[in-house]
């Protein structure tokens, strides 16, 4: 096993977005960025296969039209060897098959790869489309929605949680697998490696350089609106001299409903 | 020049055949305004039976690819069976279930046919140029967005129990069996095991009891499993205490179940943002918790300002007694 790749989302840190109250719009300006959840655990468990097997190279691929080398320095320290980026302004606002075109090529250009490792969705648009879309793009095996994962003699081995049941799966390398956050508990990086991490190499790329040409990267589908839900409920507060009174109080109002009983 | 021949209508494919009735009710719907036809896909071995039912539910006509070596699913088989059908027959629309393998099955095909998917609907309907427009919770909650279209064919995909499974009717409709190339399967399953038997699928519960860290130990969960006891019911957690204290190993919320209960009841759940997306179809929330400013409050019908260890014992006395 030579090379691993993991996909990483630059996402809005969606438990720092706002909402104004009046417009239901969402207030995404200024919001910071991080790396996406669910793709720290598809570093980890890169990491985790080099630990185990040596002589593994461990690498980030991100997209964005925003810099986020503050970001991958995080991915470094937690132990990527090297980060790759493609940044450029022609990737603002594509959607999934335009991301996963600018990652299949980008894995393409850095070559040598016996798995890409990404997360099973993203924290701010949880779409889930991206890790099969890329692995279909590159014609590679894949294995989504991993919980456990193994790797030997040129075979992945994974185990998946379904509706109703978990199956293991194995492919032939090289392959893509898109893992949960229940696969492992991603690291803390330590002070020494975060320091070690300013040392390594970030290489940025633009769509020119991966000779993408703009038209394979016209969005499919389009956002019309994205507004904060509105949540009309009753907002009753039950109160009352006891306990007693106010779960008779409650219990009535349930049964009123007629969301309790037969 | 009629509407119908310029439109090839709307499929549906799922290989959960509870999905597949509750996304021919909404199908319908879409394909009367469309005046277009719905055409369910069945791919499997031993399914003709099964397959003609799907008429009763809506189906305007049915393609059966019934084959041996289809018997179970594969997610690199079925592609193909679905490719080279849609790439013939040139579908506007194509819905499909949106469980751990169609989803995945969604975005490779619409990958493979260069078209857009929108996934995890949970309302879809038509603007008046007849483009579809699915609507689903993004930004972890804080946003539901409502997405359209620039290519065809329109891809989304329907998580289980968004919409009404209809009741059967005597329709007619036609049935089709065709007879596809599939490409060796890339992936082998070497290993199923069905889920432990206690875990009784949340998603099917008409009452759900929930609780979060208000809950101090885990042997207390016996309020809950009580209260539950009583309702009928089934009980949950929010995501700390099954990713943090793992007292439980699933929770209910946006990264973990989607549920749409008669009746929610958290307890000891502060309602983050994560979590209330989990819940918001319930038809009515009751929320107990001691923090008056807690923010489950203001997604509650009902709401409680109480220690979850008084409240539970004695809503579950007050249920039993006036249920008799």
């Amino acid at each position: 096993m030579k090379r691993i790749i993991v996909c990483l989302k630059q996402a809005v840190d969606v438990s720092q977005l706002k909402v104004n109250a009046a417009t239901r719009q969402l207030i995404t300006a200024g919001v910071p960025k991080k790396i996406s959840d669910f793709d720290k655990n598809a570093l980890e468990e890169a990491i985790k296969i080099r630990e185990k097997l040596g002589g593994v190279e461990v690498v980030t691929l991100t997209m964005g039209s925003e810099d986020p080398k503050t970001v991958l320095r995080e991915a470094l320290a937690m132990g990527a060897d090297k980060a790759y980026v493609v940044n450029d302004p022609g990737v603002q606002g594509i959607d999934t098959s335009g991301t996963a075109y600018v990652l299949a090529e980008g894995a393409k250009r850095i070559g040598g790869f016996d798995l890409i490792l990404c997360g099973e969705t993203s924290l701010d648009s949880f779409s889930g489309l991206v890790g099969s879309r890329t692995a279909e793009l590159l014609n590679l095996p894949q294995i989504t929605s991993v919980r456990k994962l193994s790797v030997e003699g040129g075979i992945v081995t994974a185990e998946r949680a379904l509706e109703d049941a978990s199956e293991i799966m194995k492919a032939k390398m090289p392959a893509l697998v898109t893992v949960t956050r229940e696969i492992n508990q991603p690291r803390i990086p330590s002070l020494m490696m975060i320091m070690k991490a300013s040392k390594k190499e970030i290489v940025t790329w633009t769509l020119a350089d991966l000779g993408i040409p703009k038209e394979k990267l016209s969005p499919k589908i389009e956002v019309i609106e994205a507004l904060a839900p509105k949540m009309e409920r009753k907002k009753v507060k039950i109160t009352g001299e006891t306990v007693q009174e106010i779960a008779e109080k409650l219990a009535k109002a349930l049964i009123q409903e007629g969301v309790v009983g037969r | 020049m009629s509407t119908i021949s310029e439109n090839k209508g709307i499929w549906v494919y799922s290989e959960s055949y509870d999905l597949i009735l509750e996304m021919l009710g909404k199908g319908r719907e879409l394909a009367d305004q469309l005046k277009t036809q719905l055409i369910a896909i069945v791919i499997g071995h031993d399914v003709h039976d099964k397959a003609t039912e799907l008429v009763k539910y809506g189906a305007d006509k049915v393609y059966l690819v019934d084959n041996p070596s289809l018997g179970r699913f594969q997610s690199d088989m079925y592609l193909s069976v679905l490719h080279d059908l849609a790439a013939s027959q040139k579908p506007d629309i194509i819905l499909i279930g949106s469980t751990k393998n169609g989803k995945p099955l969604a975005a490779r095909l619409a990958t493979r046919l260069e078209a857009g998917c929108v996934p995890d609907c949970n309302r879809l309907s038509v603007d008046e140029k007849g483009k579809l427009i699915g609507e689903r919770i993004t930004y972890g909650g804080n946003a539901t967005a409502k997405v359209t279209f620039n290519t065809k064919p329109q891809i989304a995909t329907v998580p289980e129990r968004v919409f009404d499974k209809p009741s059967p009717q005597n329709r007619h409709g036609q049935l089709a069996k065709l007879d596809v190339k599939t490409e060796p399967p890339k992936t082998e399953v070497i290993e199923t095991k069905p889920l432990e038997a206690s875990s009784a699928r949340i998603e099917e519960a008409e009452a759900i009891i929930s609780c979060g860290r208000g809950l101090t130990r885990k042997e207390d969960k016996i309020l809950l499993d009580e209260l539950a006891g009583v309702l009928c019911g089934q009980v949950g957690c929010s995501r700390p205490l099954a990713e943090d204290r793992k007292w439980f190993t699933e929770w209910v919320g946006l990264s973990g179940h989607k549920v749409k209960p008669k009746l929610y009841i958290a307890c000891g759940i502060s309602g983050v943002i994560q979590h209330v997306a989990g819940i918001r179809d319930s038809k009515v929330i009751v929320a107990i918790n001691k923090d008056p400013e807690a923010p489950i409050f203001e997604v509650a019908d009902y709401g409680v300002v109480g220690d979850l260890y008084e409240i539970l014992p004695a809503l579950k006395d007050a249920l039993k007694k006036m249920l008799q």
